[in-house]
């Protein structure tokens, strides 16, 4: 098993798979050029966005779902993906950002600053990806290396910057909660094995004790 | 300047061009997206999804219920509330809260002429309308996570619901209304925000005191009893300034200021004179 998943082959398919929704609404835009309307509906924008901010919550949980996954099953060779699965989910935020500045906005400078001082749910997604730019930044095995025990604690930013992205979600939706709530229990279901396996992890007295193996 | 004026008889059925057959200062929405793209929550949430699923309501027979300060009340078939009322051509701007906005060509009724035909009393100085339900046939009232406690209601004031400019459609685009946008009658008062244009109407009632809207019940804060389109007043979660005319595309947004009263006030400030706009949203 860990063989396989350590495969290029198996690291590209990863790739392909995650780039799956941007690589469709590439399609979807380029359709739209050619006939307006064609695919993305009467007010496109607002889909994009729409589509982009939804992709960004479930990519993030994906890239937070690996290390509990690794875990759980038992099978190292997936903690290889986490970082892929992580660029690729900071990527759709960012696309989402950029069609709602460029196409929701137009970039009317004005609408923007109002958004981003009055609108608490703007805010709260500025919060969410301004939280994620440094961890994409240190995502390198250099920065890894430069930072030693200091990028791990830098990189559970990932936990306050999700929990600002569900708070976005939940802000701006008018009604029908069953898709905030699913995300939001995804997580708390990732936050709760996380807590359980540090709990459980082996310290220095239970290796001497021989309760586990060291 | 407004061809939506009343008192326009039907026009010939002949012409093709839609623009031409109902003429309007900018140009009509088209016909697809009047009918696929628009909020029905006992459909669904998605903007689709009345379309796609409305076909499930049966409207007929359908009756309404005349209830409270009127002389004529009780159940009347859908015939009789509509018999001897002039259908006339309204082609009106159409402003989603959401901010998005259509031109749509109605046809129906004047809304003040339907009341006045079950003699309203002194007394009536609201008028409320509910939206059927029908768990059964809309799915969106079916929906566990949703915090709308059916069915939908909707009010004005005697004197708005009195005005030559609201009217109850039967039909868009000279054909009878589509289920997804409230067939077989609804609401149509084109100087508020669209959720004021109640759908699928079973029941009127004559009020003295104002009544509750399905919104302002849901979220106080950030609709109110009025909700009249207005620039200077924004959704707390984003602004009204402007608004995107559909069809928008991804290459020109369409966006547009948007007008206070929706382009109406000449006609329709009147009635809110000495009321502080601001604070009755």
């Amino acid at each position: 098993m860990s063989r396989v998943l350590s495969t290029p082959a198996a690291h590209g398919l990863l790739v392909l798979l995650l780039c799956a929704p941007l690589l469709w609404l590439g399609w979807a835009i380029a359709q739209e050029a050619l006939a307006p309307g064609s695919v993305l509906g009467a007010d496109p924008a607002d889909a994009v966005v729409d589509y982009l901010g939804h992709w960004s919550l479930r990519l993030l949980l994906v890239a937070l779902a690996i290390s509990p996954l690794r875990r759980l099953l038992g099978v190292p060779a997936i903690g290889r993906f986490r970082r892929t699965a992580g660029l690729i989910a900071f990527g759709t935020v960012v696309c989402h950002l950029l069609a709602y500045a460029l196409l929701l906005n137009g970039l009317d400078l004005t609408v923007l600053v109002e958004d981003l001082t009055e609108r608490r749910y703007i805010i709260a997604g500025m919060v969410a990806v301004v939280l994620l730019i440094p961890l994409a930044v240190t995502s390198t095995r250099g920065w890894q290396r430069r930072l030693r025990k200091r990028w791990q604690t830098l990189h559970r930013l990932v936990f306050p910057a999700m929990g600002a992205a569900l708070l976005h979600l939940f802000w701006l939706t008018k009604d029908g909660f069953g898709e905030p709530l699913f995300y939001a229990a995804v997580f708390a279901a990732l936050l709760i094995e996380r807590i359980v396996s540090y709990r459980r992890r082996p310290t220095i007295a239970s290796v001497a004790r021989g309760e586990v193996p060291a | 300047m407004l061809s939506g004026m009343p008192g326009r008889t039907l026009a010939a059925a002949d012409t093709s061009d839609p623009q031409q057959r109902w003429p309007f200062d900018e140009p009509l929405t088209p016909e697809n997206i009047v009918t696929g793209y628009n909020n029905f929550y006992e459909f669904g949430l998605d903007k689709t999804d009345p379309a796609r699923y409305a076909e499930a309501l049966t409207t007929t027979p359908w009756s309404v219920e005349i209830a409270g300060a009127a002389e004529r009340t009780g159940r009347f078939d859908l015939d009789d509330v509509l018999k001897d009322l002039a259908v006339e051509d309204r082609v009106y701007r159409f402003r989603c809260v959401e901010a998005w906005s259509m031109v749509v060509p109605w046809q129906g009724v004047s809304l003040g002429a339907l009341l006045n035909k079950f003699k309203p009393t002194s007394n009536a100085k609201y008028v409320e309308f509910t939206t059927l339900k029908r768990p059964s046939e809309m799915r969106g009232q079916r929906s566990f996570f949703s915090g709308i406690d059916w069915p939908y209601v909707e009010g004005l004031r005697m004197d708005e619901a009195q005005h030559p400019l609201s009217l109850i459609a039967t039909g868009v685009y000279g054909k009878p209304l589509p289920n997804q946008n409230g067939a077989p009658l609804r609401l149509i008062v084109p100087w508020k925000y669209g959720f004021k244009s109640i759908k699928s109407i079973v029941k009127i009632r004559f009020m003295e005191r104002q009544p509750k809207n399905t919104w302002q019940i849901l979220a106080p804060r950030e609709y109110g009893f009025y909700a009249n389109v207005n620039p200077d007043v924004d959704h707390p979660r984003w602004s009204q300034a402007s608004e995107r005319r559909l069809p928008s595309t991804l290459f020109s947004p369409n966006r547009r200021p948007t007008l206070p009263f929706n382009g109406y006030g000449e006609e329709v400030a009147g009635l809110y004179a000495g009321l502080d706009l601001q604070r009755n949203f």
